[in-house]
């Protein structure tokens, strides 16, 4: 009879560990791939979030680092991050031991769910984000997403990390880089054992790199930051790895180009819609989601340097 | 479950219009499937002709990145005799977003508006004869641009600048051609009295004149269109023009724009 509560618990337990999986596996079709020793990239769509996509469009990933896995971003959803645990126990029967999360967007964050269990580490200002509009942003998702963000809520990273500071994890040694520009806080892993760099959505990859928070003199600088390290691998936040900096080249002419564009637009006195419509050379159309991105950037970043354009008020 | 609401309420509004539809039959069908679009035009154009017209231009994103600030730009190139420009949003709490009375000026017009829901966003142009020309496109929104507080009712900042005028006048985009591009940004909250406990407050009224005093433009802007608005205008006018306005507390402005350093 004393076995009887415990058979049920444990029943209970795998009946809900099972539905969770499988409800995770319904729409997320995880596969890891092995970018180098030890490292594994779940790549996410080349596309906006959508209903089809479940929001899986940036890139996350773990490091096996033979004393744990340490995980870098949890991706959109309580159901993603799952649907990564189960995936990552595929791989390794090493438990998670520490969580990084590069910056504070929701398709990088909201995953955080499922790794309550862990330390989840973020910069201060991604922390502080997180803390004050991680729950607008959690319901804006629900409403692009929709049923793939059930049981999602914004779980504020615990554990703050000191920019510049240098962890061990088994065989592994991360370097913790603290960088601003796509957000005013953007974390980057570098992986001193395997030449890694997690280089979050400071680079961008054959897809247009957002803005809604973008300060782009100052994420040019963490580029020029990114491009002076040594790495092997380059691991963009959305788009495929590269063995060279052609992430690092492309996202920065593209924010180059962008910058020129409304600057150029804005002397000229063309209007914020008109802007919007205006065509993208070649080089930038064919990026993934294109013209959505540029029409996006516009309602950014316009505003700002079309009131410079009109000069002092009249007084 | 936000962007549900949208369906919902047009399928309310669409089960309500179901009967008007049998009486207005001389209404032309609407491109943009709208079904709202009965009711608007027994509103805004009662006893008068209406036509969809493909030259009436109006370009706005499909999707609403910013609620508070949708940038749309109306146009009609190729249409004559333009006396007035009634822009509207069909699902929206206040259809009305602005009017616009291109007196010495081309019928176009670029600003940014407050986005409430998913909309038909509309622009109506009454020629010298009467006739409705209306073009128009849909935005798609997260919405709730129009019950949100303005940024400067919360701030102490506005208040010492409310009125103050920006503006800069380019000569035309097209070498040796007349008339100039005008942009003008006044400082304003535009409350559109559907935030809690914060009435409206928006400008009413802009008039654009010459420095003999004759008007070459009037703008009526609605409670929608956005804080701190910016307007790009087209007019026929060269050299420097006088700007003055008011809102609906009884405030006033008014500033000189300088021709464009040639």
């Amino acid at each position: 009879m004393r076995c009887l509560p415990t058979l049920l618990v444990a029943l209970v337990c795998m009946a809900a560990l099972s539905q969770t999986a499988t409800a995770a596996a319904a729409y997320y079709d995880l596969q890891p791939t092995e970018v180098a020793d030890d490292t594994y990239v779940f790549f996410g769509a080349q596309e906006n979030f959508s209903r089809d996509n479940h929001g899986a469009i940036s890139n996350t990933g773990f490091i096996v680092t033979g004393d744990g896995v340490v995980v870098i971003d949890t991706g959109p959803s309580r159901l993603y991050g799952q649907a990564m645990r189960t995936a990552i126990a595929r791989v390794t029967d090493q438990p998670v031991v520490q969580v990084y999360i590069t910056h504070a967007h929701p398709d990088h964050f909201l995953g955080n769910n499922a790794f309550e269990d862990v330390s989840i580490g973020a910069l201060p200002g991604t922390i502080d984000t997180i803390r004050g509009i991680g729950p607008d942003l959690a319901s804006n998702l629900y409403a692009l997403v929709g049923a793939a963000m059930r049981g999602t809520t914004s779980v504020t990273p615990d554990t703050t990390i000191e920019a510049g500071s240098t962890v061990t994890f088994g065989s592994h040694t991360l370097e913790l880089i603290g960088e601003r520009g796509h957000t005013p806080a953007d974390l980057m892993v570098f992986d001193r054992t395997t030449g890694v760099l997690f280089a979050g959505d400071i680079a961008f990859h054959d897809r247009a790199p957002t803005t809604p928070t973008a300060d782009i003199d100052v994420w040019k600088q963490s580029l020029a930051d990114a491009t002076a390290i040594d790495f092997r691998t380059l691991v963009p936040g959305h788009g495929p790895a590269t063995n060279d900096d052609v992430p690092l080249q492309q996202t920065g002419a593209y924010l180059d180009w962008l910058a020129n564009r409304f600057t150029e637009a804005a002397g000229r006195g063309a209007s914020a819609a008109e802007v919007m419509f205006e065509p993208l050379p070649p080089r930038w159309a064919e990026l993934a989601v294109e013209p959505g991105e540029y029409r996006r950037s516009v309602s950014h970043l316009y505003p700002a340097l079309e009131l410079d354009s009109l000069g002092a008020p009249s007084s | 479950m936000i962007r549900a609401m949208p369906r919902w309420s047009a399928m309310l509004a669409l089960s309500l219009c179901a009967t008007v539809a049998l009486a207005a039959t001389d209404v032309p069908d609407d491109p943009l499937d709208s079904s709202q679009w009965r009711y608007m035009k027994r509103q805004y154009f009662p006893d008068a002709k209406v036509v969809f017209d493909d030259r009436v231009k109006v370009v706005a994103p499909d999707y609403a990145e910013d609620s508070l600030a949708t940038p749309v730009q109306v146009s009609a190139d190729g249409l004559d005799g333009v006396e007035r420009v009634l822009v509207i949003a069909d699902l929206s709490p206040i259809n009305p977003v602005l009017d616009y009375f291109p007196v010495a000026a081309k019928p176009s017009i670029g600003f940014s508006f407050k986005i409430q829901q998913a909309t038909p966003i509309r622009a109506a142009m009454q020629t010298a004869d009467g006739t409705w020309h209306v073009g128009g496109a849909w935005v798609d929104a997260q919405g709730g641009g129009c019950t949100a507080p303005s940024v400067g009712n919360s701030s102490a900042i506005w208040q010492s600048r409310l009125g103050e005028v920006s503006g800069r006048l380019w000569a035309a985009a097209d070498a040796g051609e007349p008339g100039q591009r005008l942009k003008l940004r006044v400082v304003h909250p535009m409350d559109t009295g559907l935030a809690a406990g914060i009435p409206a407050f928006y400008i009413r009224d802009i008039t654009i004149s010459d420095f003999e005093g004759r008007t070459l433009a009037r703008l009526a802007p609605d409670e929608p269109v956005s804080e701190n608005p910016v307007f790009a205008l087209d007019l026929d006018h060269d050299g420097p023009v006088t700007v003055e306005g008011r809102d609906n507390n009884g405030n006033t402005f008014s500033a000189v724009i300088p021709a464009p350093a040639s």
